[in-house]
């Protein structure tokens, strides 16, 4: 096989892992606490800027940044519930999707007052691999792990905790949860605190890989958002392959054609599938 | 508890497990007023519910829908000796523990309905129609367990359209109508009853 094509398919693998946590992230909040937290993706931004700023400005190593980017962004999601969404529930649909519409102009416009516009980057970068005829960033493969380590432990945590049961539970019937002795607004407050935990991974992930503005929410927000309706809305598995096949198009469409074309390669695959099979591509 | 369609049973049995709040009136068990408590603190109380239509989780397995059922912090503790007394009572729960609950046929989804209620410990089990859509060979096996729960200790409170099944297995009934209790006593006095018999057993 044509190693050119073959570096596109593995690094496509690779993106893949690295879109799948903010896709597992908002699949959760939105299947339990039924609220699309459209500024998922700004969440990750501020998680990166935690980084950055702890790393190059304080001079914190790099692992201490990243150990205190997780829980940051975590509680960051439980505001995010308690002052935002909460006050919210039980409204039309449409009022959280402006609040959290809203809190990413707050977050965008903050950035930029506190950090500007300028570029920033964390300067990081690992030795690329060798594996046979190819070549792999080392950053991107140790990204992918940390990746699919996350996604395990989420796994772990909603297969074999009474919590993480309860949270599938209340996914498919919120009113009988109370005859469990389950309070469904600890629930909606954890799930939103592990939802926040997946943004501060995903940053501690992109930092290493792309340089940092206040709207770089927008270069994998849509995407994310995108793979989440292509795997089914609040529908977890679907939403990890979907992360994966998507990886795999942006990638091998920066190899066929050139890396502007692969975003329009992905938006009209998108589109086909919304045609095709409007309520997701693993929808029974 | 039995009574026409409409009469106000299953909303009873909502206002006691906290589900809906009453307007008007108290709810009091061991001297303690109810309608203060949070819903999801009942069942650490010891007050279980089994809704009508059985309301399992269908995505879960067997074994997953009674874990959910040992949420409560008291209830953990306890989750594997009352699994498996859970799946004594019901050996083919135990064969199929590990299945989806929405795999199951009916009868063996109200099994696992009432062994999820059962998870939580309690001292009070309330059964909504639990003979509802059933064939009859598993309806004779639901009033059969009923039976045996209530050797146990616990005390049930059901409420049926399968009248003279019910009456068989009860200490004492209660006939609501349009909200209100129409006719109470010993069950056996109430299979008795000229006007019980011909309403709602059938005989003229």
């Amino acid at each position: 096989m044509d190693p050119f094509l073959l570096e596109a398919l593995l690094n496509g693998v690779l993106l893949g892992g690295v879109f799948a946590l903010p896709v597992l992230g908002l699949n959760l909040v939105f299947g339990v606490v039924d609220v699309i937290w459209l500024c998922y993706a700004e969440l990750v931004m501020v998680g990166m800027y935690t980084v950055w700023f702890l790393h190059t400005q304080a001079g914190w190593p790099l692992g201490l940044a990243f150990a205190v980017c997780l829980p940051a962004i975590a509680v960051l999601g439980l505001l995010l519930h308690l002052l935002v969404v909460r006050p919210l529930l039980g409204r039309p649909p449409i009022n959280q999707v402006l609040a959290t519409g809203g809190v990413l102009f707050v977050l965008q416009g903050s950035a930029t007052l506190v950090f500007s516009t300028d570029f920033r980057s964390l300067g990081v970068e690992m030795p690329p691999m060798e594996m046979g005829e190819v070549f792999v960033s080392g950053t991107k493969l140790a990204a992918f792990v940390a990746a699919l380590l996350g996604a395990a432990a989420l796994w772990a945590f909603l297969k074999f905790t009474y919590v993480g049961t309860a949270i599938r539970a209340i996914a498919r019937d919120r009113e009988v949860m109370p005859l469990m002795g389950v309070d469904p607004r600890r629930i909606y407050l954890i799930a939103s605190a592990v939802g926040g935990a997946l943004a501060g991974l995903a940053a501690c992930l992109l930092v290493v890989q792309l340089d940092m503005h206040p709207f770089v929410g927008l270069s994998f927000g849509p995407i994310t958002f995108m793979i989440c309706v292509m795997g089914g809305l609040g529908n977890m598995l679907g939403g990890f392959l979907a992360a994966f096949l998507m990886g795999l198009i942006v990638s091998t469409g920066g190899f066929w054609w050139n890396t502007e074309m692969s975003y329009v390669v992905a938006f009209l695959f998108f589109i086909l599938v919304i045609f095709l099979r409007p309520r997701g591509l693993f929808a029974r | 508890m039995v009574g026409p369609n409409g009469a106000g049973k299953t909303t009873l049995l909502r206002v006691i497990s906290g589900l809906i709040r009453p307007r008007v009136g108290t709810l009091r068990y061991g001297g303690e007023d109810l309608t203060t408590v949070p819903p999801h603190e009942l069942p650490a109380l010891g007050i279980a519910h089994v809704p009508e239509n059985r309301r399992l989780f269908p995505h879960l397995t067997v074994e997953e829908n009674l874990k959910v059922g040992a949420y409560a912090k008291r209830a953990r503790p306890h989750f594997a000796a009352r699994r498996d007394h859970v799946y004594t009572l019901f050996p083919r729960l135990k064969e199929r523990r590990h299945q989806l609950a929405g795999t199951l046929s009916g009868g063996e989804q109200q099994m696992c309905a009432i062994g999820r209620a059962l998870m939580s410990g309690p001292r009070i089990l309330l059964l909504d129609e639990p003979s509802a859509g059933l064939a009859p060979i598993v309806v004779r096996q639901v009033f059969e367990l009923v039976r045996h729960i209530r050797q146990e200790g616990l005390t049930v409170l059901i409420v049926e359209q399968n009248v003279a099944q019910v009456l068989r297995v009860v200490d004492r009934a209660y006939v609501l109508e349009t909200g209100r209790v129409a006719a109470e006593g010993s069950a056996a006095a109430l299979a008795a009853d000229p006007a019980i018999r011909r309403s709602y057993l059938g005989v003229h």
